[in-house]
C-alpha cells in the first residue's frame, strides 16, 4: 500500500469509527439528525460520483431517489413484502430506471443533460401524483412501525435505526472509495477532465458515462428505499426537483470529487438550516448568506479546500 | 502486408473537397511521414484514419481488419495510438496518472502498468517531473507528456500530429533521438512541418498537395522531385 493510500484509508476508517462513536454519545435529537443525515449522505454519496467524479451535472437525481423510495414504499404497502425483498426492489428499480434514462439522456451534453434529467424527473414526478390512487399523491403515505422490521429488529427503534443508518452510509462510502481507487473510477475522472483525451486513448466514453450514471442512480435509490424503510413516510415531496437540487448543494458545499464531501456538505446544510430556523423566521437569509460565502471563499468546497491546502493526497 | 492501409478515401466539407481518392499504404515497421502545405489536408486525413472524421468515400483497414466504421476508440483499443496536434492531456492530473491512464486501458496489472509508466516518462526524459501536476509543465514537456502517452499505449502504429510544434531545438533534437530508438519497434505515421525532421527520420515520405497525393517516396527522391519543390517554394503552376 503506498502511503497516500495508507493516508486516506486512515482517514475515512476515522470518520466511520467516529459516526459510530457518535450514536452513544449524541442527545436524542441529535442523534435522529444524524441518522437522517447518514441516509441523505447517501444519497449525495451516489449524485457525487456522477456530478463530482465524471463531470455530468444531473438536475434529475430526485428520479432516483424516488425511485428507491416508492420501489421500496410500494413493494411494501401494495403487495405486502417485507423489508428486505422490498429494500432490494427498490434498488432494482433506481439500477433499472437509471440505464433507462442514463441511455437517453447521454446521448446530450452539457446544459442538453441538464435539462434532459430534469425533464425525465418532472415526468417521474407527475407520473406519482398521476397515480394518486396507490402513491396518495403529495400527502403520501406511512410504512407501518410493525412492518419496518429488517432481520428481526425494528428499523424504527432510535438505536436501531441509528445503526442501520450507519450501514447504509457504511456501504455508500465504501462503494464510493472502492470505486473511484479503481480502475473504472479513474477513467471516469479522466473523462471530467477531458472527455475527448479520454476517447482517443481508446476508452469507450459512452459505455463508462452509463456505468456511472447507472451506479450513481443505484446508490441514490438505496439511500431512497433506506429512507422509506428507516423513516417510514413516501411521499410526492421527494421526488421534485428540489430534492434534485439538494443533493447537488450537499455536494458543491462539502467538495465535488471528494468521498468525504457529501457527508459534510450534508451536516453542514442540515445544521445551517437547524441554526437558523431557530433563531429567525427568516431562516433562509441566513442560509442564503452562509452559501454566497462560502461559494465565493471555498469554491472548491469545504473538503475540496482542505485538499487544495493541505492534503493533496484526499480522494 | 501493411499494417495500415487507406484506399480512395475523399471528404467533402460542404461541397468543397479536403480529400480526393487518397490511397495509402504503410507497411509494418516503416516510420512515414507525411508532409504538404497548409491546407493540403494533412489534418482531416489523420482524422479519418484515426476515426475521428468520417469520410465521405473510401476505406480503411488497420492490422488485417476493415475499420472505415470504426469509432477512434475502437481503432485506438485495436493498437492505433494517437497524439494530438494541439496538446490535449489531462491538465489537473500528475503526469503518471496521465501515462498510466494510457498504460491502463490495455493492461489490467497495476505493476505491469508502474514499469510501462516508468519506461515511457524515461525514453521521453520525463521521468524527473513523474509527480508533477501535468498542466504546470512547459509546452514543450507537455508535448513529450503527449508522446509518452502515446507510447504507453504500446500501439502497433503511432500516429504523431505535428509532434514538433513549438519545441525548442534541443527538444526537437531528444524527439529525433526518440524516434530513432523506437525505430523497428514500432510503426510510426508522422505529421510534420519541419523538413529536418522529416528528412531525417522517415523511411517514406508521402507528400499531400491539395487534398491530393503528389508523390511519394524515399527521403531523397522526394527532395529531387519538381513537383515536390515547387509545391514547398511556393510555385503555383506545379499543380496544372
Amino acid at each position: 500500500m503506498t502511503t497516500d493510500l495508507k493516508k486516506s484509508v486512515i482517514l475515512h476508517a476515522g470518520v466511520v469509527l467516529a459516526l459510530f462513536v457518535l450514536q452513544f454519545v449524541l442527545p436524542a435529537y441529535h442523534h435522529g439528525n444524524m441518522a437522517r443525515i447518514m441516509v441523505l449522505a447517501s444519497y449525495a454519496i451516489g449524485y457525487n460520483l456522477l456530478f463530482g467524479y465524471t463531470g455530468l451535472l444531473s438536475l434529475g437525481h430526485a428520479l432516483f431517489f424516488a425511485a428507491g423510495l416508492y420501489g421500496a414504499g410500494l413493494a411494501m404497502s401494495q403487495f405486502g413484502l417485507s423489508a428486505g425483498p422490498a429494500l432490494v426492489i427498490g434498488v432494482v428499480a433506481g439500477v433499472v430506471i437509471g440505464a433507462v434514462v442514463g441511455g437517453l439522456a447521454l446521448r446530450t451534453e452539457g446544459v442538453a443533460f441538464m435539462i434532459v434529467t430534469l425533464m425525465f424527473a418532472q415526468a417521474g414526478y407527475l407520473t406519482i401524483l398521476y397515480f394518486g390512487a396507490y402513491t396518495r399523491g403529495d400527502e403520501g403515505f406511512v410504512i407501518a412501525q410493525t412492518e419496518r422490521v429488517l432481520f428481526g429488529v425494528d428499523l424504527s427503534a432510535p438505536l436501531v435505526r441509528y445503526f442501520a443508518a450507519f450501514s447504509l452510509f457504511c456501504a455508500a462510502i465504501l462503494t464510493c472509495f472502492l470505486a473511484v481507487k479503481s480502475r473504472f473510477g479513474r477513467v471516469l475522472v479522466a473523462i471530467r477532465e477531458n472527455e475527448e483525451r479520454a476517447a482517443m486513448l481508446g476508452y469507450d466514453v459512452a459505455k463508462y458515462k452509463l456505468g456511472a450514471v447507472v451506479l450513481s442512480a443505484g446508490l441514490s435509490a438505496l439511500a431512497g428505499a433506506g429512507y422509506a424503510l428507516l423513516f417510514g413516510y413516501v411521499g410526492a415531496s421527494f421526488a421534485s426537483v428540489q430534492y434534485s437540487i439538494f443533493p447537488l448543494l450537499w455536494v458543491l458545499l462539502g467538495g465535488a470529487g471528494t468521498v468525504l464531501g457529501p457527508l459534510v456538505g450534508t451536516v453542514f446544510m442540515f445544521y445551517l438550516i437547524d441554526l437558523s430556523s431557530g433563531l429567525t423566521t427568516a431562516y433562509m437569509l441566513i442560509a442564503g448568506l452562509v452559501l454566497v460565502v462560502l461559494t465565493v471563499f471555498a469554491p472548491q468546497g469545504v473538503m475540496g479546500e482542505v485538499r487544495r491546502r493541505m492534503w493533496r493526497w484526499l480522494p | 502486408m501493411s499494417l495500415l492501409s487507406a484506399s480512395g478515401i475523399s471528404k467533402q466539407y460542404n461541397g468543397l473537397a479536403a480529400l480526393s481518392d487518397v490511397s495509402f499504404d504503410v507497411p509494418s515497421g516503416q516510420v512515414r511521414a507525411l508532409i504538404g502545405p497548409n491546407g493540403a489536408g494533412k489534418t482531416t486525413l489523420v482524422g479519418v484514419l484515426s476515426g475521428r472524421i468520417p469520410p465521405s468515400s473510401g476505406s480503411v483497414h488497420f492490422a488485417g481488419q476493415d475499420v472505415t466504421t470504426w469509432p477512434a476508440h475502437k481503432r485506438i483499443s485495436q493498437g492505433m495510438g494517437y497524439t494530438f496536434q494541439i496538446t490535449s492531456i489531462f491538465a489537473d492530473l500528475s503526469v503518471r496518472e496521465n501515462v498510466a491512464l494510457a498504460a491502463r486501458r490495455h493492461q489490467k496489472s497495476a505493476a505491469v502498468v508502474d514499469a510501462m509508466v516508468e519506461e515511457a516518462l524515461l525514453k521521453t526524459g520525463l521521468w524527473d517531473r513523474v509527480d508533477d501536476i501535468a498542466g504546470t509543465l512547459s509546452y514543450g514537456h507537455q508535448r513529450l507528456l503527449e508522446i509518452a502517452m502515446g507510447l504507453a499505449q504500446t500501439p502497433k502504429l503511432l500516429i504523431l500530429d505535428e509532434p514538433t510544434q513549438g519545441l525548442t531545438e534541443g527538444d526537437v533534437e531528444a524527439f529525433k533521438r526518440l524516434i530513432k530508438s523506437l525505430r523497428g519497434e514500432i510503426t510510426v505515421l508522422l505529421i510534420e512541418h519541419n523538413m529536418d525532421v522529416v528528412m531525417q527520420l522517415a523511411d517514406v515520405i508521402t507528400v499531400l498537395e491539395a487534398g491530393r497525393v503528389l508523390f511519394e517516396g524515399i527521403p531523397t527522391d522526394v527532395k529531387a522531385n519538381a513537383l515536390v519543390r515547387a509545391a514547398y517554394l511556393g510555385g503555383g503552376d506545379a499543380e496544372t
